[in-house]
């Protein structure tokens, strides 16, 4: 299993590498016949390097450290033993402490379920694991400014936790529909 | 090197200071994990940053202002909002695309919307999610994030 994820990354890297030295070719000809715009746009990637760079290795410490130290079952078991309003700020915290894709989150989500975690809880969690990521976060300080950042924060948080509670209510209601049909049939069949 | 930049290295390394503290060997590994990680994703930062100068340079700010601009209409905002939904792209990467879209004349709102149905909808993960989740579970989470993104987006273009 871990040797088929790293034979995946390996793939990937390389393919990564490959997409690169063509995108690198595609610029050195498109620039070759549009000389005019060579000033412009080698000013404008050398400037993102840079802000990129400043940043990138202090933000991959940030997730080194998040991946080691909130190993994904306490997060599990923290999170199905929790009820109430409670337990979806707790959700949303704990999506954004730990890292790496979303489809990781998936299956913590899938044990979460399984445990009798609250839907409004799971949802939160997924939500905050996709889009407010503390080292997330950072990057989008840098590049987009704190107002940005607080705005779109503030904002996600708000409505992370209105459509967690909707979907936990849209999913208790039909399935109490559900069973209610279920049972409509039988009476008919009668 | 600006004030954002400081704060952020001096926050990562008070961080790792502490964790160093509290556990050597987990740290060790933590920095092996964050330098692994860097490598894995460099060519793909590179990539962006390439595509970020040819958009920056080749395109001209009046054409992506007419398409998702300020006073380009909730077409474009929808537009933007299918794309982040459609495209997997690693978070990170997200915002140095915003902040250059931003800069060449694209509007707060289509910047916000795009960064959130970016992060949270997964088409090419919505398989995995319903395998995990349930069809209604997965659907409604990606149906409502669709919309609570256009909502922010429209409510962060409003107040900045």
């Amino acid at each position: 299993m871990k040797e088929n994820v790293k034979e995946k990354q390996r793939k990937g890297m390389k393919r990564e590498t490959i997409l690169l030295v063509v995108t690198l070719i595609i610029t050195i000809i498109l620039l070759s016949i549009f000389p005019d715009k060579q000033e412009a746009v080698t000013t404008a990637s050398w400037k993102f390097f840079i802000e990129m760079i400043l940043i990138l290795p202090a933000v991959m410490v940030l997730m080194g450290l998040f991946a080691v130290f909130v190993p994904k079952d306490m997060v599990v078991k923290y999170l199905g033993k929790t009820a109430g309003i409670k337990a979806v700020f707790l959700g949303i915290l704990m999506g954004a402490l730990p890292t790496g894709p979303l489809y990781v989150a998936f299956p913590m989500a899938s044990a979460l379920l399984k445990k009798g975690a609250k839907i409004s809880c799971i949802i939160a969690f997924l939500s905050a694991w996709a889009c407010i990521k503390i080292p997330q976060e950072m990057v989008e300080l840098q590049f987009l400014g704190p107002r940005f950042m607080a705005a779109r924060l503030v904002l996600t948080i708000v409505f992370v936790v209105i459509m967690g509670i909707s979907i936990e209510r849209l999913i208790e209601w039909s399935d109490k529909k559900e069973s209610k049909s279920m049972g409509g049939k039988d009476d008919a069949s009668i | 090197m600006n004030s954002t930049a400081i704060f952020i290295n001096i926050f990562a390394l008070s961080c790792l200071i502490g964790a160093f503290i509290k556990d050597r060997a987990k740290t060790k590994q933590s920095l092996k994990v964050a330098v692994k990680s860097f490598f894995r994703i460099l060519p793909t930062v590179l990539i962006i940053i390439i595509l970020i100068g040819l958009l920056l340079g080749f395109v001209p700010q009046t054409q992506i202002s007419k398409v998702i601009g300020k006073h380009a209409g909730f077409g474009g905002v929808l537009v933007v909002a299918l794309l982040g939904a459609i495209l997997h792209i690693p978070s990170l990467i997200s915002f140095p695309l915003a902040a250059s879209l931003l800069k060449s004349g694209a509007s707060v709102t289509a910047v916000a919307v795009f960064i959130t149905t970016l992060t949270m909808i997964g088409m090419v993960t919505l398989p995995l999610e319903i395998k995990e989740l349930g069809k209604k579970m997965a659907l409604l989470r990606n149906g409502i994030s669709f919309v609570i993104a256009i909502i922010i987006g429209i409510v962060m273009g409003a107040i900045l």
